[in-house]
């Protein structure tokens, strides 16, 4: 059995959980207009971290593990965020049996920029050179395992993390992910014309495509708990669309497929859920996928919300920002409003949240889909059996 | 004890390709990446017009995924029940500092999506998959060196927990210099063992070709 003991998000709104948690209730959007020709030669809308403070948040931690060396942006929000989240744990980082699983899509990519060549030694953009900054920083003796999966990493990490600690092979596992916007990321996503004007309108009529946003975030997991209020890793699963590389399938087998398969893992029937974090890019045909996924499942009555119209999409780091958002929710047993969403624009009639709603929530579902036809579905509940 | 077994394993590397073990092809002439996997693809002459929108990275792993399910019979088994978990330790490097020489200055600035989506290591994972109606687990891990212990314990657990039951498991890589794919094929059918010393010791005879 795998427990969630502690998490963090370092995002636009907030250097923990519990901060970016209470600008979400109050309706706050991390996403404006960014005007910074370093990144593209007109505006656009990204969710950005406060880079004031990250430097003072890390000088604070760097100090307190007498680390000298110099590091990234990403490299400096990874770090915070796993502070932070140990800090409320008793899980000893030092152990041979704590792993840190890295999710990622980019890592250190601005690296690759001709201005930026010179800073740090050639292989710091290379994901591997990213998990070994990090394992180091905190003296970690395991070789950090690091997932690339496009827009899934994230609960692909965590899933890999219950399956691991499930199998005795580790007792704790650190699952942190990030990704930065950079250039590189913004002129890609521009070249698809995938991101929208303002900032994104998931599951909306009016919805016309994603918002770009950096964060990084960590959860972690043990196989026990002291906590009265228990929340558990009931099941996960991934599995491939087969059908495109860079749109999703238009029956959203991929994702029906994911869900099923945490199901039965969980060993729950789709009665038992309770609320749906959708991925909710807010392009197009993501968001149609989506909803005709839930409705395979029947689930069109939960109550489905998606945070990427606050935060954006934060990449490697979506699944685990938006697994600690869950797993807040539970906690307080409030399911936060979708952003953005005004009327609903998916052909199947799913209850997207309009408004904050209070609902006990033992059972809750997270989904998540990619590039690569690539999909993912986690399911957290609050009972153990 | 994890009733898992590799039935089939293929290198390709220094412009060979090697299926159990065996020379299957070679192309001496072949410069670099792009050509030699011209030539395989040649010789496989699989009719796949897809292969060429390809990067070079996805190409090796396609034609890989090609060499080692090569009259391979899966009916048995449901798409859901097939997975392909990958790894390496470039990511994408060379397909990012394409895209990245794209966008350098505004003056000369031309992203192109097919380059872009291309920079995502898994892609290679959705190209076998498309190909070969693969719709269980996908992972795709960054690791230094080729790690026979992470992959291996990877697919045992998700045999074991039942998420799956055929594997496409390996290395898939393109640095600025070199290139290597090593991917086996595992199931409960196959005659030797899938566990990391196995895999460690497929992977390493490549030393003796």
């Amino acid at each position: 059995m795998s427990f969630f003991l502690a998490d963090n998000i370092i995002s636009s709104l907030g250097f923990n959980t519990k901060e970016t948690f209470s600008s979400l209730l109050l309706g706050e959007i991390g996403i404006k207009q960014i005007d910074n020709k370093e990144y593209y030669s007109e505006t656009f809308p990204a969710s950005m971290i406060d880079e004031n403070r990250l430097n003072v948040e890390f000088k604070r931690v760097a100090e307190k593990y007498s680390n000298t060396s110099d590091h990234t942006k990403l490299e400096k929000m990874l770090i915070v965020s796993i502070d932070d989240a140990l800090s409320s744990t008793e899980v000893n980082i030092v152990c041979d049996k704590t792993a840190i699983i890295l999710s990622t899509t980019k890592g250190n990519i601005n690296l690759l920029a001709s201005n930026e060549k010179d800073s740090f030694e050639k292989e710091r953009v290379l994901l591997w050179k990213l998990g070994d900054v990090i394992r180091n920083f905190f003296g970690n003796p395991n070789q950090t395992i690091v997932i690339s999966n496009a827009c899934i990493s994230g609960v692909l990490a965590i899933n890999t993390a219950a399956m691991y600690i499930n199998s005795g092979l580790y007792d704790n596992v650190v699952v942190t992910g990030g990704d930065i916007v950079s250039r590189f990321v913004v002129s890609g996503f521009m070249s698809f014309l995938s991101l929208s004007p303002t900032a994104c309108k998931p599951f909306d009529e009016k919805r016309d495509g994603l918002s770009l946003g950096e964060a990084a975030a960590t959860i972690i997991l043990g196989n026990s708990t002291d906590d009265e209020q228990k929340l558990v890793f009931k099941g996960g699963a991934s599995a491939n669309d087969a059908n495109h590389i860079s749109g999703p399938s238009r029956n959203g087998e991929g994702s029906y497929i994911a869900i099923k398969k945490a199901i039965i893992e969980a060993k729950i029937s789709t009665t038992d859920i309770d609320h749906i974090s959708a991925h909710g890019t807010a392009t197009p045909y993501n968001d149609e996928m989506e909803s005709i996924a839930i409705d395979r499942h029947n689930l069109c009555a939960v109550p489905v919300n998606s945070i990427k119209g606050y935060l954006g999409h934060t990449l490697g780091a979506a699944g685990i920002v938006e697994t600690a958002i869950l797993l807040e929710e539970m906690r307080q047993n409030t399911i936060l409003k979708t952003a953005g969403f005004n009327n609903l624009g998916v052909s199947k009639p799913i209850f997207v949240t309009d408004r904050i709603i209070k609902k006990d929530l033992n059972c809750c579902l997270k989904m998540a889909s990619g590039f690569g036809g690539s999909n993912a579905a986690l399911i957290i509940s609050k009972t153990e059996s | 004890m994890v009733d898992l077994k590799i039935s089939r394993y293929c290198h390709i590397m220094d412009n060979k390709v090697f299926v159990d073990g065996s020379l299957r092809f070679e192309d001496r002439d072949a410069i670099g990446l792009k050509q030699f996997t011209k030539s395989i693809y040649r010789f496989l002459a699989p009719s796949y017009n897809k292969f060429f929108k390809m990067d070079e990275i996805s190409r090796l792993g396609f034609l890989a995924a090609e060499v080692l399910l090569k009259d391979v019979d899966l009916t048995d088994y449901s798409s859901d029940e097939i997975s392909v978990i990958l790894s390496n330790s470039e990511s994408t490097l060379l397909t990012d500092q394409n895209h990245q020489d794209s966008i350098n200055d505004f003056d000369n600035f031309f992203p192109s999506p097919s380059v872009f989506v291309y920079t995502l290591p898994n892609i290679m994972i959705g190209e076998i998959s498309i190909r070969h109606k693969f719709q269980g687990e996908n992972t795709f891990f960054i690791v230094e060196n080729f790690s026979a212990d992470l992959i291996a314990n990877h697919i045992n657990n998700l045999f074991l927990t039942n998420k799956s039951k055929v594997f496409v498991g390996g290395l898939v890589n393109q640095s600025n210099d070199n290139y290597e794919a090593f991917v086996y094929l595992a199931s409960d059918k196959g005659h030797l063992q899938h566990n990391a010393l196995k895999i460690k010791s497929l992977y390493n005879n490549k030393i003796e070709y």
